[in-house]
């Protein structure tokens, strides 16, 4: 199974995680490098840099911030691939992230064989 | 004839369904596609045994009926190229199976290692273990769990697709993570019993009881090196080998004290006594092996008349420590009134009153309402006793209260005496 890996982060408490984490991140980012199907994802800018748009009857929004104002926002993403949810969580202890915030696991849908 | 066919089929259904729906839904995960496969296999043999005789392996018959039906639904939801592949594979894979007898691999534990995975709520396992492994229906365990049919029934069908999108494996963990994961099943069998049990039966789902009573053989017929599993199984035993005790002729509510040993199961206290001792020697003890042993220890004492409180506080005192229960710290304090008194007992209780769980929790006021009276503070054992009343749902408790009540404070006549 593929699964996106989502991570989330209280961002006052990310911006004062210190070197720690980023020495962190290149061990596990080198491991996930190493493991079939897996690749490394990105660290995304903080909320504060998102916009938001939605279409509705024709006419545009574009709001300024992210789609939902947690205390805890999306702030990178990975990908794994796993024979189940237990190496999807094994995963997801190994990330750095959800000793500070938190890992959602999203299993992908396969739309390749499937008529739905 | 069609008698014998029925039968066959009602003892194939029990002894087989959650065996057959864990074969089926190991390899695809997708646990409803196996039920309704297994359901449609059971419709046809209704209709073909009572004709054709039944089957020599029923098992088999019923296995290869139900992989047809698998495989017509794979081919319906896959495309040609990607299902006809893994339906030909899946297809034989069942066929060699099914030819030879009894050879049916037993896949039930990993199905309840999927059922009380993590990743389902908690409340969900026990439903999902009961209709999967048991066969019971979505209204039966709605009726045990006291919420309609129809939301149990969406719940089910929820947790089940949880299980095949999730990506939840069909397996049983690891060493490094089987006492958790176990201590999750374990639970989940457990909560049948208790649904089926209630406090003191009542209007309880005996046949629950049972029910669980049968998985916890199942587990420790599966996992026959685990001592919390055994020690689950003789908690279960013993307390239903004083079922009959319970109650008295006229169904009035009648506790352990007071119980006519007669009526109890000896046989059953044997079976608990046994896997508790292989329990004990097995290793590290749990949760439930202490409580089997506290139950143990009980049954022995009014077995033998010979009285160990010491030691039952003692094992309460492990089962506290072990999880800071307040339930626990409850029971201790009722068996350390043996030991130093009902005073004693008392001040160990009071750290409870200020927990939110024990001010509707009916033992903790019955026990409260048992010490006071001991201790002689009869306004306040009245009041305690009172809402003990007050929060039980169970008519003979109800009755064996207010008794207590009554003897407490002799009820004045009413009107001048003549």
């Amino acid at each position: 199974m593929r699964f996106m890996m989502l991570i989330h982060h209280d961002e006052p408490a990310l911006a004062k995680a210190g070197s720690e984490l980023g020495a962190e991140y290149g061990a596990f980012n080198e491991a996930l490098a190493k493991a079939a199907g897996c690749s490394p994802g990105e660290r995304l800018k903080p909320s504060s840099a998102a916009t938001t748009v939605r279409q509705r009857g024709g006419k545009t929004d574009v709001l300024d911030g992210p789609y939902a104002d947690t205390k805890e926002q999306f702030a990178g993403y990975f990908f794994i691939e796993a024979p189940s949810l237990d190496e999807a969580i094994a995963w997801a202890q190994r990330c750095p992230s959800s000793k500070y915030g938190s890992v959602e696991i999203r299993p992908i849908m396969d739309v390749t064989g499937w008529k739905g | 004839m069609a008698d014998e066919a029925g039968r066959a089929a009602e003892r194939v259904a029990r002894e087989s369904y959650g065996r057959l729906v864990a074969f089926l839904a190991a390899r695809t995960r997708d646990v409803a596609g196996a039920e309704d496969a297994l359901g449609e296999a059971f419709a046809a043999a209704l209709r073909t045994w009572p004709v054709d005789g039944v089957p020599e392996n029923p098992d088999a018959w019923l296995l290869t009926a139900a992989r047809r039906r698998q495989i017509d639904a794979l081919r319906r939801r896959q495309t040609q190229v990607a299902g006809e592949e893994d339906a030909q594979q899946m297809g034989d894979a069942i066929a060699a199976m099914a030819e030879q007898r009894d050879a049916i691999p037993d896949r039930r534990l990993a199905l309840m290692f999927a059922c009380a995975h993590p990743a389902i709520e908690p409340g969900m396992r026990t439903p999902l273990v009961l209709q999967t492994i048991v066969g019971l229906t979505a209204e039966d365990i709605a009726a045990a769990f006291l919420v309609p049919a129809k939301t149990m029934g969406q719940r089910l069908v929820r947790a089940k697709a949880r299980i095949r999108d999730a990506g939840i494996p069909f397996r049983v963990p690891e060493a490094d993570e089987l006492p958790e994961r176990l201590a999750a099943v374990l639970d989940a069998i457990y909560a049948a019993y208790t649904k089926g049990w209630s406090e003191v039966g009542g209007d309880a789902v005996p046949e629950l009881a049972d029910e669980a009573i049968w998985l916890g053989w199942l587990v420790v017929s599966l996992l026959p090196g685990e001592p919390e599993a055994k020690g689950m199984l003789a908690l279960m035993l013993h307390a239903s080998a004083r079922g009959a005790a319970r109650r008295d002729a006229a169904g009035a509510y009648v506790p352990l004290e007071e119980q006519d040993t007669r009526l109890w199961d000896v046989a059953r206290i044997r079976q608990a006594e046994d896997l508790l001792r292989q329990a004990n020697a097995a290793g590290p003890s749990g949760r439930y092996q202490i409580e089997a042993a506290i139950q143990s220890a009980h049954v022995a004492r009014r077995l033998t008349g010979v009285a160990d409180w010491a030691a039952i506080v003692a094992l309460y005192d492990h089962l506290v420590a072990l999880t800071g229960s307040p339930v626990a710290l409850l029971n201790r304090a009722v068996a350390r009134a043996e030991v130093d008194g009902p005073h004693a007992a008392l001040t160990d209780l009071a750290p409870l009153e200020a927990d939110e769980r024990m001010q509707s929790y009916q033992p903790y006021w019955a026990a409260k309402g048992h010490l006071l009276s001991r201790a002689g503070h009869v306004a306040a054992a009245a009041e305690a006793l009172r809402v003990a009343v007050g929060l039980t749902t169970d008519d003979a408790v109800k009755g064996y209260l207010l008794g207590r009540l009554a003897a407490l404070a002799p009820p004045r006549r009413e009107g001048p005496e003549r």
